[in-house]
């Protein structure tokens, strides 16, 4: 018998990788994926030249008024010229600065939170942010105006209310989440009734509680500012749906991690956050994502109760009498920058579900 | 209480549901002793040792250990588990900490000790089980046997008293059950209290001073390895080790 030998590993064959492989193999396999294909490209033929046409070839860039717009595209003079109000609202011009500075701000905790590695300071770098950015928005201190809500609008107030909404829906989500999973039936049903309520509920219904009845249960006389009931209407809605969330990443966690932890003597609420709560928000980063994407989507529903967010901007820039019949080219930016923030935030999902992925590190 | 008896089972009973689990079990372990405990699945032996450190509740009967009795009492659970460890089946690492993240957190958040203080402990373990050169891994990138050696060193930064093993081996791949078993049997040697629920008769008779025999939720034989393997009394233990060691 011939002894036994190790083969050495060989590549694979040539005519089982490349482009045209790729192709082959995805877009022309069969009958019916050829026919798929050829119906795809049609349909962007028909769909990409026209919009290229309108929005770009035959489109005005420059100018100031609309008498400037000659061409038969789109007319992007009508941006330009209302940009800041589509920005900042009715937010006065020469405090706009502030505006500018808490959104670099930003960016720069955005891109700090690449290098912190530990969550305290994270934490505390974050909370110190919303601290200032707040007193930069709102004013009030250190001899900044105050500029009342009323005056907020276009894409600030929607970035507001989309993180307030964000950042105060997550930890009170949580705290649900664990109430859900308690042993103690009292804690457990309060909190079942209170996800089942407002999962119940449209956020319309919400926002006008919150606007209409909310106010009604305040002693007489006292006023309560109109943004800030909306946020507590739409934060509250949003931790129904995050608790939701984080239960189905709890329930992924399996018992012998609950055991593991017990044995070596962690308190209930070590356990839970130190490790069974990491591990259920990395299995619930992509849904936690999609519903954070659909609050900033759903804050276009404030302009029910008279808060003007970027969609509603449109409307009332478009209803000035020099730039009637305008909406397409505002809603078609709208569309945009609704798309940028949404991708965006995909893809930062991607990057921190990858960031931690300790399967494959 | 005798003095040198380091648990005490008395009366113990247990329910799922309707279902009785645990009947009339009766045990005292010495310091320093090492029993295991096998059986057919189903009878009641993991349930039995997860009873001893609370991660099972019973209906009637007392457990004491080291003088302090196992009741529903946050605080007495608590010392009871820094006294106590634990070895599961299913290893049950933390999966989103590294291998030293394992070690360390319990000694840093429950015994309060300073991160290089607990590192150090963690260290000298890891080198007792051979796994100090992959410290920053993850326990995914290890293989069944390596998360199995980290578990028990896990489980021994606290320094604990009394050793459970609930089927240390029973996930492993046959190739990785011994290097398992190799630092088990050099614990046993350190004097410290250890039951061990497990099928692997050789490692019984080399290491247990008392081999413990459960069939449906009852103790049915016990004695000292020897005279358990050699002469055993009941038939249902004749058919157990028949059928365990045919092959």
């Amino acid at each position: 018998m011939a002894v036994f030998q190790t083969i050495q590993t060989q590549e694979a064959p040539s005519n089982t990788k490349g482009v045209a492989h790729w192709i082959r193999v995805n877009l022309f396999s069969t009958p019916a994926n050829i026919a798929m294909s050829f119906t795809a490209i049609a349909l962007l033929f028909w769909i990409i030249p026209p919009f290229v046409q309108w929005a770009y070839v035959d489109a005005n860039f420059v100018g100031d008024t609309r008498e400037d717009c000659t061409g038969g595209g789109a007319c992007w003079v009508f941006i330009k010229m209302k940009l800041d109000m589509f920005m900042y609202g009715f937010y006065p011009a020469i405090e706009v600065w502030r505006l500018k500075t808490a959104l670099v701000l930003f960016l720069f905790v955005i891109a700090a939170f690449k290098y912190l590695k530990n969550n305290k300071l994270i934490f505390l770098v974050f909370s110190l942010y919303m601290v200032v950015a707040y007193i930069l928005v709102s004013g009030g201190y250190f001899g900044l105006e105050t500029v009342p809500t009323n005056k907020w609008g276009g894409l600030m107030l929607t970035i507001v209310v989309a993180t307030v909404g964000i950042v105060f829906s997550f930890p009170i989500g949580i705290i649900i989440a664990f109430g859900r999973a308690s042993s103690l039936p009292v804690i457990r049903s309060i909190c079942v009734t209170y996800v089942e309520f407002i999962r119940g509920v449209p956020l319309i219904t919400i926002l006008f509680m919150s606007s209409i009845i909310l106010p009604l249960f305040f002693p007489e006389g006292m006023t309560f500012d109109k943004l800030l009931r909306a946020l507590i209407g739409i934060t509250f809605f949003q931790a129904a749906y995050v608790a939701e969330i984080i239960r189905g990443g709890l329930q992924s966690i399996p018992q012998g991690q609950y055991e593991a932890a017990d044995a070596q003597g962690f308190s209930y609420w070590q356990k839970m956050l130190l490790i069974i709560l990491p591990q259920a928000l990395k299995v619930a980063i992509p849904n936690l994502v999609g519903a954070f994407i659909s609050l900033l989507q759903d804050t276009t529903l404030v302009l029910i109760i008279g808060l003007f967010d970027l969609l509603a901007m449109v409307r009332v820039a478009s209803a000035d009498s020099s730039w009637i019949g305008m909406e397409t080219e505002g809603y078609v930016f709208v569309t945009f920058v609704f798309w940028a923030f949404c991708y965006f935030m995909s893809l930062y999902s991607k990057k921190l579900e990858y960031r931690y992925n300790t399967n494959l590190k | 209480m005798k003095k040198d008896n380091i648990i005490e089972i008395k009366n113990l009973n247990k329910w799922y549901g309707d279902f009785h689990v645990l009947k009339d079990i009766n045990m005292q372990v010495k310091k320093g002793e090492i029993i295991v405990v096998c059986g057919p699945s189903g009878s009641g032996k993991s349930t039995l040792i997860r009873c001893i450190n609370y991660l099972e509740q019973f209906q009637k009967g007392s457990i004491t250990v080291d003088g302090i009795e196992v009741v529903d009492d946050i605080k007495k659970i608590k010392s009871i588990r820094e006294d106590v460890a634990m070895v599961f089946q299913h290893f049950n690492l933390f999966p989103h900490l590294s291998i030293i993240d394992n070690l360390t957190l319990a000694p840093i958040w429950v015994k309060k000790k300073s991160k290089k203080e607990a590192t150090d402990i963690a260290m000298k373990y890891l080198e007792r089980v051979g796994i100090a050169d992959q410290v920053d891994k993850f326990p995914n990138q290890l293989s069944g046997g390596q998360q199995q050696r980290v578990a028990i060193a896990r489980s021994l930064c606290k320094n604990p008293n009394v050793m459970l093993f609930d089927e240390p081996t029973s996930a492993l791949d046959p190739e990785m059950v011994s290097e398992v078993l190799d630092v088990i049997v050099e614990l046993a040697s350190e004097g410290r209290t250890m039951i061990c629920v497990t099928h692997e008769m050789g490692f019984a008779k080399k290491v247990a001073h008392r081999v413990v025999f459960m069939d449906e939720g009852q103790i049915v034989e016990e004695n000292t390895p020897d005279k358990f393997f050699d002469s055993p009394e009941s038939d249902r233990l004749k058919l157990f080790l028949k059928q365990i060691l045919s092959h």
